[in-house]
């Protein structure tokens, strides 16, 4: 029941674009309302994804660990169609015109990044998988940290005089990472 | 009214558009009456008297009359961008930063009464009223492509005149090397945007005085035969079409003559990312933006950008000596 919830709730934003996007509710440049829209979301799910060990720890809530893999794999999908929308529409499906852009601006090289890293996490994802890869499974998703990190300054370095909305991001992150920095230094065996 | 480009191809247009021009809503009733719906209901009596004055000089001005009957002196070679993405995809940090808050927040900017005041190195500088400003001048309107340096643009019927023959009148002296504007601000009633230093107030913008004085520079009253809205810069603002759009200054309170340089708000904020001239050039990127394709609002695909935007014939020559890689 909750996982159902958790699904159509994390699917919203999408459904909600396709319909505002068929009946022109996305402002004068519908391509940059998809952009922004799907990159923020994909922000969004990967914070909500990071926030599960903290809530785990702090509140004692060990059910909250089984929507983890949900709201990750939530914000791969985001970021693919983010990826998507920007390849098609900005760059007229060129992969020439994309290489170029990773090059040439930063944010974009730290955006693309995030996403190639994203992908190992989002294909070992699968239960069988996890088993699989055993302890390893553990060290390769802690990649997780890195891009959320990548992801925050992909964003910040976009921005060009309104840093609003970015800092709750970044506080976000600051939060689910101090986290567990502060299990570290105490030398507590991480719980995941 | 002038065909408009349809809203995007691959989908049907929107019912709306069937509608002939005298079936269409007055858009200042609606404007007003939206206003009147999202901020009179709940602001009170005191809040609802302040807007009152607005819906009573309700935009008919002594200019209006120039304004639609001005002859148009320059045409384009694109479809005309809808009004309604004109109006509402705007970048004004004095009314927020969002491209939808210019024409939210629009009733914020009171535009009459107006002074412009001219300073600097002229004969004749002063405090003048708008329509001392804009009385001696006959109107024209002209199509101009507007080339945002977010790699967006738009193709515009502006009605004006050249700003050289405003200038001419204030009889510039052979100092006067460069030509400085400013936006209000009034730091005891802020616009809504400018409660926050998103920028350092009031913004700023500047040209060269050959540029100003180039007769594609154009001074702005009006916008698809109607008078400018707030939210696209009335009462006046600068139109500079070989240049990216924040060039191009809003709402413009101060005009100064001066023998230098003058700083520019954004090329105060990242020097590195916007120079002084700031002209349209595919071959210089922007670290956010790659300069060689851009957006026509109204299209889903990006089409090439144009050296100078297209006016080179027209400016090229002003910066033939000029490394315009270094002096971007």
């Amino acid at each position: 029941m909750l996982r159902a919830a958790l699904f159509f709730t994390l699917l919203s934003p999408a459904l909600l674009l396709v319909w505002q996007l068929l009946t022109h509710r996305l402002g004068a440049n519908p391509v940059e309302a998809l952009t922004h829209e799907t990159g923020k979301w994909a922000l969004i799910c990967l914070l909500v994804s990071l926030s599960h060990t903290p809530l785990k720890n702090l509140f004692n809530w060990k059910k909250v660990m089984r929507y983890r893999r949900m709201t990750g794999l939530y914000a791969y999908f985001y970021v693919c169609l983010h990826f998507c929308i920007y390849w098609v529409f900005d760059q007229s499906l060129s992969l020439a015109y994309v290489w170029d852009d990773i090059l040439d601006r930063p944010y974009i090289t730290l955006g693309f990044c995030a996403w190639l890293l994203l992908t190992p996490l989002a294909i070992t994802s699968t239960k069988n998988m996890r088993r699989r890869l055993g302890h390893r499974w553990l060290s390769l998703h802690k990649l997780i940290y890195v891009i959320g990190i990548l992801a925050i300054a992909h964003y910040i370095w976009l921005i060009r005089a309104d840093y609003a909305e970015v800092v709750i991001y970044t506080l976000w992150l600051a939060l689910v990472l101090g986290h567990r920095l502060y299990l570290f230094a105490l030398k507590d065996p991480i719980r995941h | 009214m002038p065909p408009s480009r349809p809203r995007f191809p691959l989908i049907p247009k929107h019912p709306q558009y069937g509608y002939s021009e005298h079936q269409v809503t007055d858009e200042n009733l609606y404007l007003s009456r939206r206003k009147f719906m999202s901020t009179g209901m709940y602001a009170g009596a005191a809040a609802l008297a302040g807007y009152l004055p607005q819906w009573a000089h309700a935009k008919t001005t002594p200019w209006q009359a120039k304004i639609t009957s001005a002859p148009r002196t320059k045409e384009h070679k694109e479809a005309l961008t809808r009004l309604g993405d004109v109006t509402t995809y705007n970048n004004f940090y004095e009314l927020g930063t969002a491209k939808t808050d210019p024409a939210d927040r629009a009733s914020a900017l009171s535009t009459d009464p107006w002074h412009i005041v001219v300073e600097g190195e002229c004969a004749k500088p002063g405090k003048f009223t708008l329509e001392d400003i804009l009385k001696p001048h006959a109107f024209e309107e002209r199509i101009y492509k507007l080339r945002c340096v977010e790699a967006w643009s738009m193709i515009i019927p502006w009605t004006g005149f050249p700003l050289a023959d405003l200038l001419k009148r204030f009889e510039p002296t052979s100092d006067a090397k460069y030509v400085a504007f400013e936006t209000l601000y009034d730091k005891s009633r802020p616009l809504p945007g400018q409660r926050r230093s998103t920028i350092s107030w009031p913004y700023r913008e500047g040209l060269r005085i050959d540029e100003a004085m180039n007769p594609l520079t154009f001074m702005a009253v009006g916008l698809y035969g109607k008078e400018l809205p707030n939210q696209n810069g009335a009462p006046i603002r600068l139109v500079v079409p070989w240049k990216y759009g924040f060039k191009s200054i809003k709402s413009i309170v101060k005009i100064r003559f001066s023998k230098t340089e003058p700083k520019t708000s954004w090329n105060m904020i990242a020097p590195n990312e916007y120079g002084f001239y700031s002209n349209v050039n595919p071959e210089v990127s922007h670290p956010r933006w790659s300069q060689k394709r851009e957006r026509r609002i109204g299209e889903f695909f990006k089409a090439p950008t144009e050296m100078f935007n297209g006016y080179a014939a027209d400016v090229a020559h002003m910066y033939k000596n000029m490394d315009l890689k270094k002096l971007y």
